[in-house]
């Protein structure tokens, strides 16, 4: 490996590090014990201004706001994780088994996740979440099968090629059966591209989630989220942007961090940057 | 020496990369009409010194000196607007994969007259004569048809001709040809060569052939410079020097090239029971596109046996079916008709593991026949899983100890990326002979790789054939190296065996007319 890509590498471990940093000490500082509770109503501080005693100020029932994203951050960040880790666990399943066997499984399994892959995936998700109702697993139940195909398309393919490779063909010849060559030769080598979705899919669901809190069928006041606040903040962004802007960094942080962090572990556990 | 100027002139030229000197200091000259072959092994900077030429060097390796002269003027010092001009319209290149030269989404027509008119002021009607007018030079029938079609509606050979014809639609000054036919067989390699001469003749053209393969300079070059870790080591007229190579290196060269060899296991005697009994077997592909299209016969009723401790090799173009014959007998492709018995029992699909056990296969290319994540013992020990009464600590020791034997001791904690081709290979001939197998099949085990590699994985194989008494099928294009080992050919074309027989009788004395072609294709010294 050059010396260039090495040293982007790094960059990235370094920079997602930095905004992975940035948002564990929002949540240090949001959510410890001696910090502001996130549910206590002050009508007399609605729409408070930064100040001493709220850093990031106070919400439109005059709530901490850095306690509110402290806590947001744990819940937000709990059903992406989950549902990345899910769609990633069933979606790859379903792509490796299918594009290593192929013949009528891969039909059947493929025209399933080209149905769901009709559907736009905030409209799958609102019309789940309708269904599974709005809480924290019924939205993570939601996001999941939304997400699904998208893993199992892309893993699908990513084995569709690793099984044309000469070192499958030599399992097989050795005597190897297919959950064996799958499990062991197949499944390793996706890691690579696996990963790169995750991240980029973490950031996604993020999104997501926020998007449904936006429309209204999120996790439901008054618990906490970086979408329900981002929403929350919409009637009051001329006079108060900062109910809006601290979520909406800290979404972004997550997204960059994630997405750096991913790229670096990527390059880590490539066997050929191992010399 | 006339005193015929030079059209190109390579001095003091030194290439580098962050690291390490490729080339140092290489001094050429290639007149007009002359055919300089540029040999050595990967690695040696025969590449990088015709990248050079015109300014393509990969990123992070430059130029440190030298100067590049074509027909008078200095590359060196040319602005990249002009050697934009340069490329192309007086240096032509001609690459190793046809298929990722010419781009799969544009017609052929459209690619020639693109470059047609990118360098010359002419009309499109204009170009497009000109097109069908070198296609027909090019020996292309119905050229006007085949201006229409796509890259990919070809074989291998046929795309290097539409490139010929590309390249020498600009009548360029030099052409620099890197390995042009290598991914080719011997008959299309010899198409390809041969106009490439005439065309260089004919228009006066230079030619700048980059090769690792000695008995295609012996043939086809004037004059030849052999390169080792970046200096020309020998240079001179080519037959000469190949017929009393002065350098060491050179000679090593010129010995590593495979030929007929006395020692070539003798075929034992043939009594018995054949190890492997293949009747009838015919494989056919099924078309794309519906019923309406006739489906692919790959393998067209062959009928063979093999005994115990032969050495065969199979020869053949490509799309004669030698490779669908190793995988329809590996179980790899299920045959439309035929049967293949193994020590008298009939073979079904899938194999059973008591086929398994007894038969292995070492693949073409080492760089994918190697999991990229598993290290070379574990790689080396996964088919003794398949021994019941072995411990992990025991297969370990297997694995590790016949790493050893292929020359690889030492070297089990690596993964297959740190590894050459060369060594890629030795990995795999362990896999393969792990559970000392009584079948192998070699599917071109040795067309990847560097000629005086190539010749060490032959004697490798043939001293572990003769040591362990294995049933060897060598699959191989290459003539050469089928004459080295086997002791018994079949020669395929058109998915049927044209000719078998004693390997050194049939190529000396050819009764096919296929295998005549093939023995005169093949250069040899």
């Amino acid at each position: 490996m050059s010396r260039a890509m090495l040293s982007i590498s790094r960059l990235n471990l370094w920079l997602g590090g930095a905004a992975a940093l940035a948002l564990a000490v929002v949540v240090i500082l949001g959510a410890n014990p001696f910090a502001q509770d996130p549910f206590t109503v002050d009508l007399a501080l609605r729409l408070g201004k930064p100040s001493m005693q709220h850093w990031f100020g106070t919400d439109e029932f005059g709530r901490d706001i850095l306690a509110r994203t402290a806590h947001g951050a744990l819940i937000s960040s709990g059903i992406a994780l989950s549902t990345v880790l899910l769609a990633t666990a069933v979606g790859g399943a379903i792509g490796v088994v299918a594009g290593f066997l192929r013949g009528w499984a891969d039909r059947a399994w493929m025209i399933l996740i080209d149905a769901l892959l009709a559907f736009p995936g905030i409209l799958l998700a609102l019309a789940l979440v309708a269904v599974f109702g709005a809480s924290r697993w019924g939205i993570i139940g939601a996001l999941t099968l939304a997400y699904i195909p998208i893993v199992a398309r892309v893993v699908r393919g990513a084995t569709l090629s690793l099984r044309e490779k000469e070192f499958i063909e030599a399992a097989r010849v050795s005597g190897d059966d297919a959950v064996t060559i799958m499990l062991r030769h197949v499944v390793p080598n996706l890691a690579g591209p696996v990963l790169v979705l995750m991240t980029s899919m973490f950031g996604w669901v993020l999104l997501s989630e926020s998007a449904l809190s936006f429309l209204g069928v999120g996790i439901s006041p008054p618990a906490p989220t970086w979408g329900n606040m981002l929403a929350a903040a919409r009637p009051h962004l001329d006079v108060a942007p900062h109910l809006a802007i601290v979520p909406g960094l800290c979404i972004t942080a997550a997204v960059l961090a994630v997405n750096l962090l991913g790229d670096a572990l990527r390059d880590y556990l490539d066997p050929r940057s191992r010399l | 020496m006339n005193m015929t100027p030079s059209a190109l002139e390579i001095s003091g030229l030194s290439i580098a990369s962050s690291d390490k000197l490729l080339v140092k200091g290489v001094n050429l000259a290639v007149k007009p009409r002359e055919i300089l072959a540029l040999a050595g092994e990967s690695g040696s900077g025969k590449s990088m010194t015709a990248r050079a030429v015109v300014s393509l060097l990969p990123p992070g390796v430059r130029r440190l000196s030298g100067s590049i002269r074509l027909g008078g003027d200095d590359l060196t010092a040319m602005a990249d607007a002009d050697l934009r001009k340069v490329r192309g319209k007086r240096v032509g290149m001609v690459l190793q994969e046809p298929l990722s030269s010419l781009n799969p989404a544009m017609r052929i027509g459209d690619q020639l007259v693109e470059a047609l008119l990118w360098h010359e002021k002419l009309s499109r009607r204009e170009a497009r004569q000109r097109a069908i007018a070198m296609l027909e030079r090019v020996r292309i029938d119905d050229a006007e048809a085949l201006l229409r079609a796509y890259p990919h509606e070809f074989s291998g050979g046929m795309r290097q001709r539409i490139m010929l014809a590309s390249v020498f639609l600009l009548k360029p000054e030099l052409i620099i040809a890197d390995e042009p036919t290598t991914a080719l067989d011997a008959l299309a390699q010899r198409e390809v060569l041969d106009l490439m001469v005439e065309l260089g003749r004919d228009s006066g053209a230079a030619v700048l052939l980059i090769t690792h393969n000695l008995a295609l300079a012996n043939r086809y070059a004037d004059s030849l410079a052999v390169m080792n870790n970046g200096d020309i080591v020998e240079s001179g007229q080519a037959r000469a020097v190949l017929a009393a190579p002065a350098q060491p290196y050179t000679r090593k060269l010129v010995e590593a090239v495979p030929r007929r060899s006395e020692a070539a296991v003798p075929a034992p005697r043939a009594d018995g029971d054949p190890l492997l009994s293949v009747r009838g077997l015919s494989v056919e592909y099924p078309a794309r596109g519906g019923a309406s299209v006739a489906a692919k016969r790959a393998l067209d009723d062959v009928s063979f046996d093999a005994w115990k401790g032969e050495f065969i090799g199979v020869v053949g173009g490509s799309g004669s079916g030698k490779t669908t014959l190793g995988r329809a007998i590996m179980g790899l492709v299920s045959p439309s008709s035929g049967s293949v018995r193994f020590v008298g029992e009939p073979l079904s699909m899938p194999r059973s593991p008591a086929f398994r056990a007894r038969t292995q296969m070492i693949f073409q290319d080492p760089y994918s026949s190697l999991d990229p994540r598993r290290k070379l013992v574990d790689a080396v020990a996964d088919p003794l899983r398949h021994e019941a009464d072995l411990s992990a600590a025991e297969r370990r020791d297997r694995a590790n100890a016949l790493l050893e034997k292929v020359g690889l001791g030492g070297f089990g904690e690596r993964l297959p990326h740190q590894l050459s081709g060369g060594q890629r290979q030795r990995v795999a001939i362990a896999r393969a002979l792990v559970r000392e197998p009584d079948l192998v099949v070699a599917d071109e085990p040795t067309s990847a790789l560097d000629m005086t590699i190539q010749a060490q994985i032959l004697v490798l194989l043939q001293t572990l054939q003769a040591e362990r008494g294995f049933t060897c099928l060598f699959i191989s294009h290459d003539l050469a190296a089928i004459e080295q080992v086997a002791s018994r050919a079949l020669v395929m074309d058109g998915g049927r065996v044209v000719e078998t027989g004693d390997a050194g009788m049939i190529f000396a004395h050819p009764a096919h007319q296929f295998t005549r072609a093939l023995v005169e294709a093949s250069p040899r010294f």
